[in-house]
């Protein structure tokens, strides 16, 4: 599970196919491939406010991102990561309720630890599934996903509806409880600083702690992790849990920095577009924290590229897709292979003139 | 109790729409059954239903023919699974990356196409759609006949195929070796049966169903295309498949239990019932999860499941 010494030749390989792909599919819709990379790039750090905007989109992402990381150095997948969001994001709303009348930073706190233990139980329930009975855990939170979704969407329509009764949404946050915004009326707001102050906790955590070692050995060989004295199971529910934590506190955080409220379709699937970050982050913290930032920025620049070149936002899905899709097949034995049996030099040199003739 | 008279006297409505929501989720459930068999998950099945679905729209808007629509839709099905099976069988790539990110793949790529090619006018593009045949002496019977026998082409396909994929699977020489490399791919290879081609035919197979089935979506369920149309269904039919214990007859009973839920929702919200709808459309997601704790299905699951085989 650790990152191949060839891993980063496979990212910018993979990065530059997608380039390619992306250029020749926008050729023959006869869209003009320089206005749209333009404006991506201006949609995502054409000023202050665009770049905001980036750490905005970037901050779910970077939460989940972490969780299905986590996950994956104890040799899990975490495909709940969505519904531990989404049920971190119904108990914010839900406990926003009682804590108008704390203080800013105690009431952010309760945020905070609720959301946080909402995605800790609801993978927990994954967990337990998984070590009483065996059930396997994509499955069972693939099926948990969508009972958080109708969760949501009962909780929404019935229980925790706002007050006004207009809209299926829950009522805005207390002021208290929102996050402050760093840069108004940029939406930066405390949660991104959070995001990064966690992804060096879990750093510090995987790789400077005993706890942290003992997950990953379980990630990397469980049998020789038992044999070497380590209780796999409970790595392997330690780390299930501690995912569900992170993705639940990123569903805390968007309502609190951004939403205010809950409500259908809150989720744009955060969730499931983590495992890419984690993927692309090549499972390392600074690397998740860079993908969720490009990830981030394709969000943000596709925006602007649906408002001037009239091409619909979800192309920013698209080229993710592309890029993992390149990544995952470049980081296969087959084609390490292939790139390692091509010198190094001689590997850059090609990418040196790709990158050249993309340019021109 | 008022609503459960009603409900009684609304049997045959019922009937009819749980057939009609069930076939869908048949459709790829019988695919993903196959593909599991020989030993594969593939959740980006879920995009290859959205990839059928707008393939089928478009070519019967470009054509007016709904037949048409679902042999591309059926094609580009095919298309997506060829590349799961490329990446996955071909480069041993991991089966459950593939799958979600060709699920955003489908979900960004129909997104942009449907608005390139419709434009935003705000008004949903609207395609003819498959008639529903009655059939000859069956769909003249009061109450069942509309209810079983008054069905577009697709339903009785999907029907159809339940007892072919049975056959397939326990019958003939070829659905044996599907399951031998499903249980014990070295083993199978070592008897010569080739894993690799096994399961690309598997990923075939589920690509031209999962295409059917979107464009069943769009030019059946529906006479339009939108947006993540396909809502959930292809992971729906991973539970089904799960729920049928891999079988083609066991996915039957789950696609009808799966397509009664959401049947049963429409008709408790018409009725105005006090039970939240949710609850109903979240009850077959609880039930698969308890269905695998209390059945022990896991035991019938081909035992390779998952496992990306080198030959070395």
């Amino acid at each position: 599970m650790t990152a191949r010494p060839t891993s980063l030749v496979s990212l910018l390989l993979a990065l530059i196919s997608a380039a390619i792909v992306i250029t020749i599919g926008l050729s023959f819709a006869g869209i003009s491939v320089s206005s749209v990379f333009a404006n991506l790039w201006l949609g995502a750090a054409g000023d202050a406010y665009r770049l905001s905007e980036t750490a905005v989109k970037a901050c779910p992402l970077l939460f989940t991102g972490l969780a299905v990381m986590l996950a994956l150095h104890a040799g899990l997948w975490n495909i709940g990561a969505e519904g531990q969001l989404l049920l971190g994001a119904l108990a914010t709303a839900w406990v926003g309720q009682y804590i108008a009348a704390l203080s800013s930073a105690l009431a952010i706190v309760i945020v905070v630890a609720v959301s946080l233990s909402a995605g800790f139980l609801w993978a927990g329930c994954a967990a337990y599934l998984k070590q009483k009975h065996n059930v396997n855990e994509v499955i069972s939170t693939l099926m948990l996903n969508f009972v958080a979704v109708y969760l949501v969407s009962y909780s929404v329509h019935g229980p925790l509806m706002e007050v006004a009764g207009q809209y299926p949404q829950t009522n805005p946050l207390p002021v208290t409880a929102t996050l402050p915004r760093l840069f108004p009326p940029a939406r930066f707001h405390l949660g991104i600083l959070l995001a990064l102050v966690v992804a060096l906790t879990v750093w510090i955590f995987l790789f400077r702690t005993k706890a942290g070692f003992r997950l990953r050995a379980t990630g990397a060989n469980p049998t020789a992790a038992r044999f070497a004295g380590i209780a796999v199971e409970r790595e392997v529910t330690i780390a299930f849990v501690l995912s569900g934590a992170l993705a639940g506190l990123a569903g805390g955080i968007e309502v609190s920095g951004i939403t205010q409220r809950v409500y259908e379709k809150f989720s744009p699937g955060y969730g499931y577009t983590a495992i890419a970050v984690a993927l692309v982050g090549q499972r390392s913290p600074v690397g998740v924290v860079l993908a969720a930032l490009f990830f981030g920025a394709l969000d943000a620049g596709a925006s602007a590229v649906q408002r001037t070149v009239g091409v619909s936002s979800v192309l920013a899905s698209v080229i993710q897709a592309i890029v993992v899709l390149f990544l995952a097949a470049y980081s296969t034995d087959t084609i390490q292979r292939l790139i390692s049996r091509i010198s190094t030099r001689f590997a850059l040199l090609l990418l040196v003139g790709v990158a050249f003739l993309c340019s021109h | 109790m008022d609503f459960l008279v009603t409900l009684l006297t609304n049997g045959g409505a019922l009937l009819h729409s749980t057939l009609v929501a069930a076939t869908p989720l048949l459709l790829a459930a019988l695919g993903e059954t196959i593909v599991q068999r020989a030993g594969v998950i593939n959740i980006g099945l879920e995009g290859i239903l959205l990839i059928g679905a707008f393939a089928g729209v478009t070519t019967c808007y470009m054509s007016g023919s709904p037949l048409l629509g679902m042999l591309v839709g059926a094609l580009s099905g095919l298309l997506f699974a060829l590349l799961f099976a490329g990446l996955t069988i071909g480069l041993s790539a991991d089966q459950i990356v593939v799958g979600v990110s060709l699920n955003l793949l489908a979900a960004g790529i129909t997104g942009v196409l449907y608005r390139g090619i419709f434009g935003v006018t705000g008004q949903a593009v609207q395609v003819t759609t498959f008639a529903p045949i009655s059939l000859p002496f069956l769909g003249t019977f009061p109450v069942f006949g509309p209810a079983l026998f008054q069905h577009t082409a697709l339903v009785y396909l999907a029907i159809a195929l339940v007892p072919l994929c049975t056959f397939f699977l326990f019958q003939l020489r070829a659905g044996l070796q599907l399951q031998a490399v499903g249980e014990h791919p070295h083993a199978a290879e070592t008897l010569g049966i080739s894993v690799r081609k096994v399961r690309t035919f598997a990923l075939a197979m589920e690509g031209l169903l999962g295409g059917i089935a979107g464009s069943y979506l769009s030019l059946a369920y529906s006479n339009t295309f939108i947006e993540g149309m396909s809502a959930g269904r292809g992971f729906i039919a991973l539970a089904i498949v799960i729920f049928g214990r891999w079988n083609p007859s066991g996915a039957l009973w789950g696609a009808l239990f799966f397509g009664a839920a959401t049947a049963l929702q429409f008709h408790l919200q018409a009725l105005g019932s006090e039970i939240p709808y949710q609850f109903v459309l979240m009850l077959p997601y609880v039930l698969t999860i308890l269905a695998l704790v209390l059945l022990k299905t896991h035991t019938s699951a081909p035992a390779a499941l998952g496992q990306p085989y080198n030959r070395e």
